[in-house]
């Protein structure tokens, strides 16, 4: 069952993933805390076991901070109104930074991606993130991902290159071939990261070095 | 020669029938023989699993979890030592109790990113009773024979026929739903296009290096096989470059929505491809000859294609033969143990009856299987060490 005002985005990802979480919350507080964070990506059941108990040794110095921080951050941060980016202001701070090269944007499948690039201080431009990827098979068309603000975004004008950054996967390389058929026509260069991303591998997992080096050698879709 | 690649370990764990088993192996034979419902397929079967894919069931992931009248165990799990060309390497695959429609493999004890890492350190190839149907039934059967043996030759091969079939089931369901959004049509018909072209390239080159070493005639006295493929794509490659043919395919794929909508799938595409065997010096074609022949050309396929991988890739895939013996008669049988002895592959053999491979005493590694129990076979030491 989910919370109230559990957001429409986390409950489409939820549907996406190959095991969503158990419908119901164990009433014993540690038992509720494990089976929280164990809902967490990078979490199995073991591991937020070890990091519940950890945490349980200190409550003051370890768990109030936390809970302090996870109550800030769920109440201040909202996804940009332009990029998508999560953070705590809309225009995220990317969006707002004036040095920021606003002639490129750089498109993402997800937030990760975005936060992947910029820990590789690949991309000087903006970004867009869409939400998803193309997948029939998965109910994702091109109206559930948000193509029509990027669209919105180029025809506002200034835009002269648009950098597909999306996962070397047959949606991935799909949702590319779309988005350039759709956006080359509205005079901007469409081009997209180098081999070297390997097949069926999510940008978020590669080490910086990589993808740094798959970005400056991006070429034309 | 010592193979370049052997299965030196094996443990199995809630797998089929063997609720558990630890057993090394020092042959570059090994024969196990056992009546049946002793486990000896379910045996090879776990090693067939240690590449992606099926296995020689062709099995769901959670299908080998093994179930007794009461249960079905939560999870299975193989872990096998390999010696390889790089040295010694462990790879263990299976479920997990979480994940039980998931199977996961490990390499050194390290979940890998993509299947193709596993299949740079191990392959196998394998001969089923039920492959003995293979030229009666419907395409789809060789075309899995096909792209198991091309895998073997270029490990990105399953990847390039998985994203061709992912791309079109998109299309079929697209096309299905009368979803003409015809840009993103296209863009899932770029990916068929791109993937289907290497596909059949891939399976093109194997076809015609593998005719090129059976041509040689080293096989001694099996019949020598001819292998060719019925497929419009190949065709098109044998008369102009890939990226022509790519091009082709794209707009014909955009040509025919219509009538892939109507019929419920693409009716060009890499999927279509169909694999045919002939005996090389008559021309007779598999489908046309007796049992006895028909086997002995796949097995002289599958020992041309252990010995093709070899000088390409520096090993063998570990061949699995399963009742491999039943439809050859004396001579072939012996030409077979002849040419197992020196093929630079390790292969594992079954048989109800051990008697049928007396004239491997001495040079292979015999196992008597009972439900639950792997024994040394008397009369087939371990081979000494060297
Ligand atoms: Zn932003």
């Amino acid at each position: 069952m989910q919370e109230p005002g559990f957001p429409e985005a986390e409950a489409r990802l939820c549907q996406g993933m190959a095991f969503p979480p158990p419908p119901h919350l164990p009433n014993d507080p540690i038992e509720r805390l494990i089976a929280l964070l164990g809902r967490l990506p990078g979490y199995g059941r073991r591991s937020a076991r070890r990091a519940v108990l950890r945490m349980l040794t200190e409550p003051d110095r370890l768990m109030l901070p936390l809970a302090d921080a996870l109550t800030m951050a769920a109440e201040a941060v909202v996804p940009c109104a332009i990029c998508g980016n999560l953070d705590s202001q809309s225009p995220c701070h990317i969006c707002a930074d004036e040095r920021r090269d606003r002639h490129l944007i750089c498109v993402v499948e997800g937030v990760a991606d975005l936060w992947a690039l910029e820990r590789a201080n690949a991309h000087r431009g903006t970004y867009h993130v869409l939400g998803g990827v193309l997948s029939a098979l998965a109910g994702m068309g091109p109206e559930q991902l948000a193509i029509q603000p990027l669209v919105a975004r180029i025809e506002a004008g200034g835009v002269e290159e648009v950098i597909l950054a999306l996962p070397a996967t047959v949606d991935g390389a799909a949702t590319g071939h779309y988005l350039s058929d759709r956006l080359r026509p509205m005079g901007v260069r469409v081009t997209g990261l180098a081999q070297g991303v390997p097949m069926g591998g999510a940008l978020d997992v590669l080490d910086e070095g990589t993808l740094a080096a798959a970005w400056r050698a991006r070429r034309d879709i | 020669m010592t193979p370049a690649l052997r299965l030196t370990a094996l443990r199995l764990t809630d797998f089929r029938s063997w609720a558990q088993l630890d057993q090394g192996f020092s042959g570059r034979i090994v024969v196990i023989a056992g009546e049946n419902g002793a486990g000896k397929t379910n045996l090879l079967e776990a090693i067939s699993l240690l590449t992606p894919g099926r296995g020689l069931r062709s099995a769901r992931p959670g299908d080998p979890a093994r179930r007794t009248a009461e249960a079905r165990a939560p999870a299975w799990g193989v872990v096998a030592g390999l010696e390889g060309p790089q040295g010694p390497v462990q790879i263990a695959t299976g479920t997990t109790p979480e994940a039980p429609d998931r199977r996961a493999f490990r390499l050194d004890g390290t979940q890998v990113r993509t299947q193709a890492e596993v299949s740079a350190h191990v392959a196998a190839v394998w001969l089923t009773p039920q492959m003995d149907a293979l030229f009666q039934e419907n395409a789809s059967g060789r075309r899995a024979f096909l792209d198991r043996l091309a895998w073997a030759l270029e490990p990105h091969h399953a990847r390039e026929v998985a994203a061709h079939d992912n791309a079109m089931a998109q299309r079929n369901r697209l096309l299905a739903e009368g979803r003409r959004d015809d840009r993103w049509l296209a863009a899932l018909e770029d990916a068929m296009a791109r993937h289907g072209v290497a596909a059949t390239a891939t399976r093109r080159s194997l076809i015609a290096r593998l005719n090129a070493l059976l041509a040689a005639g080293t096989l001694g006295a099996f019949p020598r096989a001819r292998l060719g493929m019925v497929c419009a794509i190949a065709a098109a490659l044998d008369a102009a470059p890939a990226l022509a043919v790519e091009d082709k395919l794209r707009a014909d794929l955009a040509a025919n929505r219509p009538v892939d909508a109507a019929a419920g799938g693409a009716r060009i595409g890499a999927h279509r491809a169909d694999l045919t065997l002939a005996q090389a010096d008559s021309g007779i074609p598999a489908e046309q000859s007796s049992t006895g022949e028909r086997k002995a050309l796949l097995v002289a396929t599958v020992l041309g294609h252990a010995g093709l991988i070899a000088a390409d890739r520096g090993f063998a895939p570990l061949l699995l033969l399963d009742e491999v013996a039943v439809h050859l008669d004396a001579g072939r049988r012996r030409a077979l143990f002849e040419a197992l002895a020196v093929l630079p592959a390790q292969s594992f053999l079954t048989g109800t009856d051990l008697d049928v491979f007396a004239p491997l005493a001495g040079a292979a590694e015999g196992f008597c299987a009972s439900p639950g129990i792997l024994a040394p076979a008397e009369g087939f030491p371990p081979p000494l060490a060297s």
